[in-house]
């Protein structure tokens, strides 16, 4: 059923008894042609491209909880596509350019909200850091500008601007077509619409095992729901990446941290926009609900715990409450923690492993969010050529063979 | 907040007096000239990053400043033991992660 | 009598201090120990606040931290504002200003209720089906630019404050035997064990009082005497042990790994007029030995169509209201009780005079165990029924009570109702201890205790429920946490209540599913919830995001339980197979300030200042922050902007001499007989042959083959070297070198010592270098040919011990001394003296900058970003040629290393010689780039360079050196730039003028 005004009215006169399930549950089959291993905004989003720009029907998306229940339901929403290597604009700018029409390409509302993000510099570094972003920007076409301590005080009122401060803001660098979306929609989305086109969506399967053929390719995974076999898998797990590309007896260049994330209670709007610091390790922007929703750094170690420590939330509310002092008396409502899959120059892993037929798309760090159309698209299509998209051939794992990195970390402190 | 044996010191101290060093046990190779490119990557990039019981390096950076390495179950974030640098990684036994 | 619904005795109120306050505008009197919820109560005000979705007129649900409607704003002024409070936590003071939230114009004529008449269309993720048209302006214009801020508009519940908050928070850290969380019988009791054995023991209870359960407690009596006396006996005797620490109004918000408990103590907020500077609150953090979770149980309401008009609120409420606060919330009420729990409640409010009209109990036979006292008080008693519609507009006016849909009307003025009791467990689950659901309990209970936790869950929290049961499990377990085995205390409780299981989910939403709610403060309703069941969200976290159930500030603390109930129910499966949300900190809300504390300002993260600093705040330098560092950037005199002063100071330097503060540069002492192949084996460079007395500049590669420091580095003796690493580096340095010595190179014999502290570094550069320092020196022969550039001496300056080095980063004549650090000042004021006779001038990091770029040095971080090699910078040359390992060295035989068409560092001039470039701007090949050219490089440093009267820059440009002499592009906003190519050198490029 199409979601419209015109459907919702008329299901509210029937009392809303006929809204079919958004998505099928289905048991599993024997076979698909490709299984992607986890469902989360990426992998959901690689199934529905795969089914709509490539044709293919037959296609499991496994899942070992429920779908979105990872990194995607536990980010801080946060889209930008102002990054500093050509590789990196290409993947974000894609992104942002899918983001634009998502809502109407899912016919779901996935809340995309170009409100502005706002990056502060506090140092001279960090101007001469964001100046080349804003250079390198205009130069890709992609809307990345200046501002001002006093224009950047213009465009968010809260902000504080004194000199006194800590770390003085200096200026910022804003885009204006950077924002927010609603993440649980867009993995609900992406699961309505992929569903629609035949993907069948396995929750509560967990993959124990990849399975490989004599030649040492994949012929498919084993999960607690039983054994699915397939050619073509592709793993989207995001901070479980290493264990399952273990079971296909590939290493990979990922760490897993904790990243915590908390949101105050609802208050009416009082934050048009995202700010971003890197200097002093916080970001916040304002949900649709009220929530001021606000981000940390990753613990120090590497965890799959999804808890982290009081300390690392603190010292980002320590710079919240420098940035913003009519914020300190707001309450933190709830805090939690994800698990992000980091790469040692903190871009993402996407295409082919050593292993044949097995693809993988990862490391992603602490900003996969924003790349969730991009990175889904472009791996869709790597999976189904079996060789790289364009967009996604310098994200191959070789590079760190070659020392081929992009690294976006080294040129500016953090990537988020 | 984590609680963290140093095995030097002998006494446990909070997680803010050290620093995370990353995977434990990874060779440097002796003769990095003779090594492949897909070697010296491995030993550059590759990383174990288990679920469970991983071996870590710390350093006691506001104490004895010295490295010693850990295991820790990475999903209950438990420290089960610390050792010296240098030293093998121990075993474990059956009762290790056992609560009090 | 402060309000007119006061009983006239009993209870834990001061009846004779009397407090004005006022509510919405409206003044009204309140009584010592009141709450604000108790006494709006008392003056009759059920209608406290309208709901978050369809602004339904809503009253005071509890008494509690569980409260999900009666949210106001408090204002003391100044900037003291906070919105989102519980009026059931905020205690009341003389003179408490409160408004209501989310309404307007009025709380009684609120225009937001008109949503109520479009609720059919707002039903559970209404949001995600609709407001993505019309699409007049683009895909996603009408949501960005119509819906949203109409959306964000009506969202959001109080207002944020609009002043900089100027209270202060506090923060403890605390060490304890065992920390008791809860101050209720079970954990009173457990204080009390661990307290008798001497052991330190903190007890914490969020409210203002320490007792929990037992504050409401009329009728019950333990050891003989009156549940009041036992209680004040026991608080006395905690309080006189000098190991035991109570801390009232104290939250236990968030438990981690290994004992680790952070509590919110409330301070001043309480007090009428606090001392200013007092802390507003204090965060401690505790590291238990052992951990007692006290925490008790929450009360569930019943759901039913219509239940949640101001005056409908749970049972236990009204009884805490009427015992505790002496405040009756009505005249005549209707009890809906699915727990014998609400039967004594119903005894106690008939006690205090409040006509109870019917106990509804919707179990089919009813409360048998305490039927008997109720029918013998003549209150009638409706089992296997319950309430089927509710009537009146800002406060309930009678309920229908029936079985089916048909049902009689009775005429009430409020309706207590309990659907038993869901035990707190949130700690206990935050603790990562596994929760098991217990059919008998009707309720997940703490089943096994994480690893590394030391932990007990006793009383209602564990389902132990009863206040006999309490006392012996709280004992119990406080004894066992100091080691006590199997100690116990038999505790004698008359008129305990024995039974409090309950009914999970709606007992009958019949019809009106769409109006019986669930949770109250988002406005979600037994329709919600099967809705999105039907659509397919089937686990409870999708239902939880899909209708925003337990999403709200209560984080769904009555309603979680109910709605896992009702969506199982929908599914046809058991509560656990549906599944428990996640419990995450905190357990209520905790201010920003609070966990920040003292953390602000300049204590944000602490400044380092250098022994000169002083002089140089004193002659009104300007400082920039590199690192934690505040360090002078110039030092402008007169009305002179940075451009002048810069210009100035790199002239003087230049022409006659400068001083430079260079104390943030970080310093290590590498020392033993292995130090030279230490550093040989750490740094590109060769240093075995390195002799005493000289220098060399070193390069530090990390093992990818990037740079990532540099520094001077001097020989001071064989097995002694003076490492110099960036300001911003020096940690880093440090414990890499650290790294290697202690874990790759442990049997090189060679010791680390930072010294960055120990040294004040004064650099003195300029052709008149070498008479400024001549009459300082003692010892040092500062000779041209005794004392050679890039070498190292040790001497005397104004009668201190001092290293003295002849480097310079300017290109000049240059030394820089390094004198102990406490008299680095004295230094700099006898060398300022000096400079000032030879017509030289103080220099700050931005003309540092502007004279090392004009002889083409780069600066770590900038000139660099992590991605580029030595031979990218032109460095290659200082590759030690015969070394067979350094760190890096293999990485720089990597393909993508060894490739043509690499980043190269060359110089730029602009073909007009007075515009300086833009540092980060893009290097092409043509003007006029298409949107999307691949840039050949970017600019790293960009200067106006006095001493040559034109801009200069340096870039790292694809095959830079291969360019030299080419013209390139550098495209701006404002037009594009030509650059011609020129090798990274602009002055000086023999170096004569290190000679003076």
């Amino acid at each position: 059923m199409r979601f419209s005004l015109f459907s919702l009215a008329r299901q509210a006169l029937g009392g809303h008894a006929r809204w079919p399930a958004q998505w099928r549950s289905p048991e599993p089959k024997a076979a698909y042609d490709a299984v992607i291993v986890g469902a989360g905004g990426h992998g959901l989003g690689t199934a529905y491209y795969l089914a709509k720009a490539h044709g293919l029907r037959n296609i499991a998306v496994v899942e070992k909880g429920w779908l979105g229940g990872g990194n995607t339901g536990r980010n801080t929403t946060i889209i930008r596509s102002n990054y500093l290597w050509e590789e990196s604009e290409a993947i974000y700018e894609l992104s942002v350019k899918l983001w634009e029409t998502l809502s109407d390409e899912l016919n779901y509302n996935v809340m995309y909200s170009p409100r502005g993000v706002m990056m502060l510099a506090h140092t001279v570094h960090d101007i001469q850091v964001f100046k080349r972003h804003v250079h390198a920007n205009r130069l890709a076409g992609i809307d990345n500008e200046w501002l001002t301590p006093e224009e950047a005080k213009a465009f968010c009122s809260p902000l504080n601007i004194s000199p006194k401060l800590r770390y003085p803001v200096l200026g910022a660098a804003l885009q204006r077509r950077g924002g927010t979306a609603r993440h649980d929609a867009v993995a609900w989305g992406y699961a309505r619409a992929a569903s629609a086109l035949g993907v069948d969506i396995i929750e509560n399967a967990e993959v124990t095992a990849i399975r490989r053929d004599a030649n040492g390719a994949v012929e498919g995974v084993e999960t607690t729901r039983g054994t699915i076999k397939s050619k073509k898998v592709g793993v989207v797990a995001a901070g479980h990446t290493s264990v399952l590309m273990n079971m296909a007896g590939v290493r990979m260049p990922l760490e897993s941290y904790p990243l915590q994330a908390l949101v105050s209670e609802p208050v009416k709007p009082v934050l048009s926009c995202v700010v971003m610091s890197n200097t002093v390790h916080a970001y916040i922007s304002q949900s649709d609900k009220g929530e001021l929703v606000i981000g940390a750094g990753t613990d120090a170690y590497t965890s799959y715990s999804q808890t982290g420590g009081l300390h690392v939330s603190a010292h980002t509310l320590d710079a919240i409450c420098d940035l913003f002092p009519t914020f300190r008396r707001m309450r933190m409502m709830r805090n939690w923690g994800g698990i992000v899959d980091v790469t040692p120059d903190r871009s993402p892993i996407i295409g082919l492993t050593p292993v044949p037929g097995l693809y993988v798309n990862c490391g992603w760090g602490t900003g996969g969010f924003k790349a969730t159309p991009g990175s889904a698209y472009v791996f869709a299509a790597t999976m189904a050529r079996g060789e790289p998209h364009p967009v996604a051939a310098p994200f191959a794992l070789e590079r760190f063979t070659t020392g081929r990195l992009i690294d976006e970390a080294a040129a500016a402190a953090v990537a988020h | 907040m984590l609680l963290i044996h140093c095995p030097y010191c002998r006494m446990a101290r909070p997680e803010s007096e050290f620093r995370y060093g990353g995977e434990a046990h990874v060779v440097r190779p002796a003769e990095p000239a003779n090594v492949s490119d897909a070697d010296w990557a491995a030993f550059l990039y590759m990383r174990a990053n288990p679920k469970g019981i991983h071996a870590e390096r710390w350093r006691h950076v506001h104490g004895c400043g010295r490295f010693f390495n850990a295991l820790r179950n990475t999903v209950t974030d438990q420290i089960l033991r610390t050792y010296p640098a240098g030293t093998p990684q121990p075993a474990l036994d059956a009762h290790a992660e056992d609560g009090r | 009598m402060a309000g007119l619904h006061r009983t006239n005795g009993g209870g834990r109120i001061d009846r004779k201090k009397r407090l004005s306050f006022t509510f919405d505008g409206k003044s009204y009197e309140g009584v010592a120990g009141d709450t604000l919820a108790s006494a709006l109560l008392a003056n009759g005000v059920h209608l406290v606040g309208r709901s978050y979705k369809y602004h339904r007129p809503r009253g005071i649900l509890s008494a509690g931290a569980e409260e999900p409607n009666a949210l106001v704003a408090v204002d003391r002024g100044d900037g003291r504002s906070a919105p989102n409070l519980r009026a059931t936590q905020v205690e009341l003071y003389d003179g408490l200003v409160a408004e209501s939230q989310n309404r307007w114009p009025s709380l009684a004529y609120d225009v937001g209720a008109v949503n109520g008449l479009f609720s059919p269309l707002l039903a559970a993720g209404f949001y995600y089906k609709t407001f993505m048209g019309p699409r007049l302006l683009g895909s996603n214009w009408a949501w960005h630019k119509i819906y949203e801020p109409l959306i964000r508009r009506a969202a959001g519940l109080g207002k944020a404050p609009t002043q900089p908050d100027p209270d202060r928070y506090a923060n403890g850290f605390a060490h304890c035997d065992v920390l008791v969380v809860g101050a209720g019988p079970a954990g009173l009791a457990a204080a009390l064990a661990a307290a008798e054995s001497g052991a330190r023991v903190i007890l914490c209870d969020e409210q203002a009082e320490l007792g929990g359960s037992l504050l409401s407690e009329w009728s019950i009596e333990i050891d003989g005497v009156p549940a009041a006396a036992w209680l004040a006996e026991a608080v006395r005797t905690l309080a006189a042990s000098p190991r035991v620490t109570l801390l009232p109004r104290t939250q236990a918000f968030g438990y981690f790994a290994q004992n680790f408990v952070a509590l919110a103590e409330r301070l001043t907020d309480h007090l009428a007029k606090p001392e200013p500077s007092a802390p507003r609150e204090r965060l401690w953090q505790v590291r238990a030995k052992h951990v007692v979770l006290a925490t008790g149980a929450i009360e569930r309401p019943v759901v039913f169509p219509d239940n949640d008009r101001p005056g409908i609120m749970l049972a236990d409420a009204a009884r805490t209201y009427v015992n505790r606060y002496g405040v009756r919330c009505g005249s005549r009420a209707v009890v809906v009780a699915a727990c014998d729990s609400g039967y004594a409640t119903a005894l106690d409010l008939r006690r205090a005079g409040v006509d109870v009209a019917m106990i509804v109990d919707p179990r089919p036979s009813g409360g048998s165990a305490v039927s008997g006292a109720v029918k013998a008080a003549g209150i009638a008693v409706e089992t296997g029924a319950t309430v089927i519609a509710t009537r009146g507009r800002q406060r309930v006016s009678a309920v229908q009570i029936g079985r089916a849909t048909s049902g009689t009307w009775v005429r009430c003025d409020h309706v207590l109702m309990t659907g038993g009791w869901t035990p707190s467990v949130h700690l206990f689950s935050q603790s990562r201890g596994k929760l098991a659901w217990d059919e008998a309990a009707q309720a997940f209970l703490p089943a096994s205790v994480a690893p590394g936790q030391s932990q007990r869950s006793v009383g209602a929290c564990r389902g132990a429920f009863g206040i006999a049961a309490a006392l012996e499990d709280g004992f119990a377990a406080g004894g066992e946490a100091v080691g006590w085995a199997a100690r116990a205390r038999d505790f004698k409780v008359a008129s305990d209540v024995a039974d409090f299981s309950g009914v999970l989910g709606a007992s009958n939403p019949g019809a009106h599913e769409s109006k019986a709610f669930v949770d109250f403060q988002h406005d979600v309703t037994v329709r919600d919830l099967k809705l999105a069941a039907q659509e397919g969200f089937r686990s409870i976290e999708h239902v939880k995001r899909y209708t925003t159930t337990g999403m709200a500030t209560d984080q769904g603390k009555t309603s979680n339980l109910n709605a896992l109930a009702i969506v199982a129910d929908h599914l046809g499966k058991p509560v656990p197979a549906v599944g428990l949300t996640t419990f995450r900190q905190p357990y209520t809300p905790v201010t920003f300030g609070t966990i920040a504390g003292a953390s602000r300002g300049d204590l944000f993260d602490p400044v380092r200042r250098t022994p000169c600093d002083g002089w140089a705040q004193a002659v009104g330098a300007v400082f920039e922050d590199v690192g934690a560092w505040k360090r002078a950037r110039h030092f402008p005199e007169g009305s002179e902007d940075m451009h002048a002063a810069v210009a100035r100071e790199c002239r003087i330097v230049r022409s006659a001499v400068g001083m430079f503060d260079a104390s943030t540069l970080g310093k290590i002492e590498v020392v033993g007989p292995d130090a030279a192949e230490f550093l040989e084996r750490l740094y590109i460079n060769p240093f075995q042959k390195l002799g005493v007395g000289r220098c060399r500049y070193g390069v530090l590669l990390n093992e990818a083959g990037f740079i990532i420091d540099d520094g001077v580095i001097g020989r001071i003796a064989a097995d002694r070297f003076h490492v110099t690493t960036t300001t911003g580096g020096a940690a880093r340095v440090l414990n890499m070198m650290e790294d290697y010595a202690q874990t790759e190179f442990p049997e090189l014999k060679v010791w680390l010592t930072s010294t960055t502290e120990q040294w004040a570094v004064i650099a003195v550069q300029g052709p008149k270098a070498r008479e400024v320092l001549a009459p300082l020196v003692e010892g040092v022969d500062l000779d041209a040919t005794a004392f050679p550039h890039m070498s190292v001496k040790a001497g005397r300056i104004c009668d201190v011990d001092a290293r003295i080095f002849r480097v310079s980063f300017t290109g000049e004549l240059g030394f820089e001394i390094n004198v102990p650090a406490d008299y680095g000042a004295a230094v700099w004021e006898a060398v300022w003296r000096e400079v000032q006779k030879h017509g030289g001038c103080a220099y700050g990091t931005e003309s540092m900058h502007v004279l090392r770029a004009e002889k083409g040095f780069i600066i770590v971080g900038q000139e660099t970003d992590g991605t580029v090699t030595p031979d990218d910078v032109g460095l290659g040359w200082a590759i030690g040629k015969s070394k067979r390992d350094f760190v890096g060295l293999r990485s720089l035989s990597r393909p993508d290393i060894v490739r043509s068409g690499r980043k190269q560092l060359v110089g730029l001039l602009t073909a007009d010689p007075k515009l300086v470039l833009e540092e980060g701007a893009q290097v092409t090949a043509e003007a006029k780039p298409r949107v999307g050219t691949p840039a050949l490089g970017h600019v790293t440093s960009a200067y106006w360079s006095a001493k040559l009267g034109r801009s200069i820059a340096l870039a790292l440009v694809a095959d830079g050196r291969a360019r030299i002499g080419a013209r390139l592009n550098i495209p701006m906003p404002s037009g594009d730039v030509s650059v011609d190519v020129v090798a990274p050198v602009f002055l000086d490029p023999k170096g004569e003028r290190l000679n003076g």
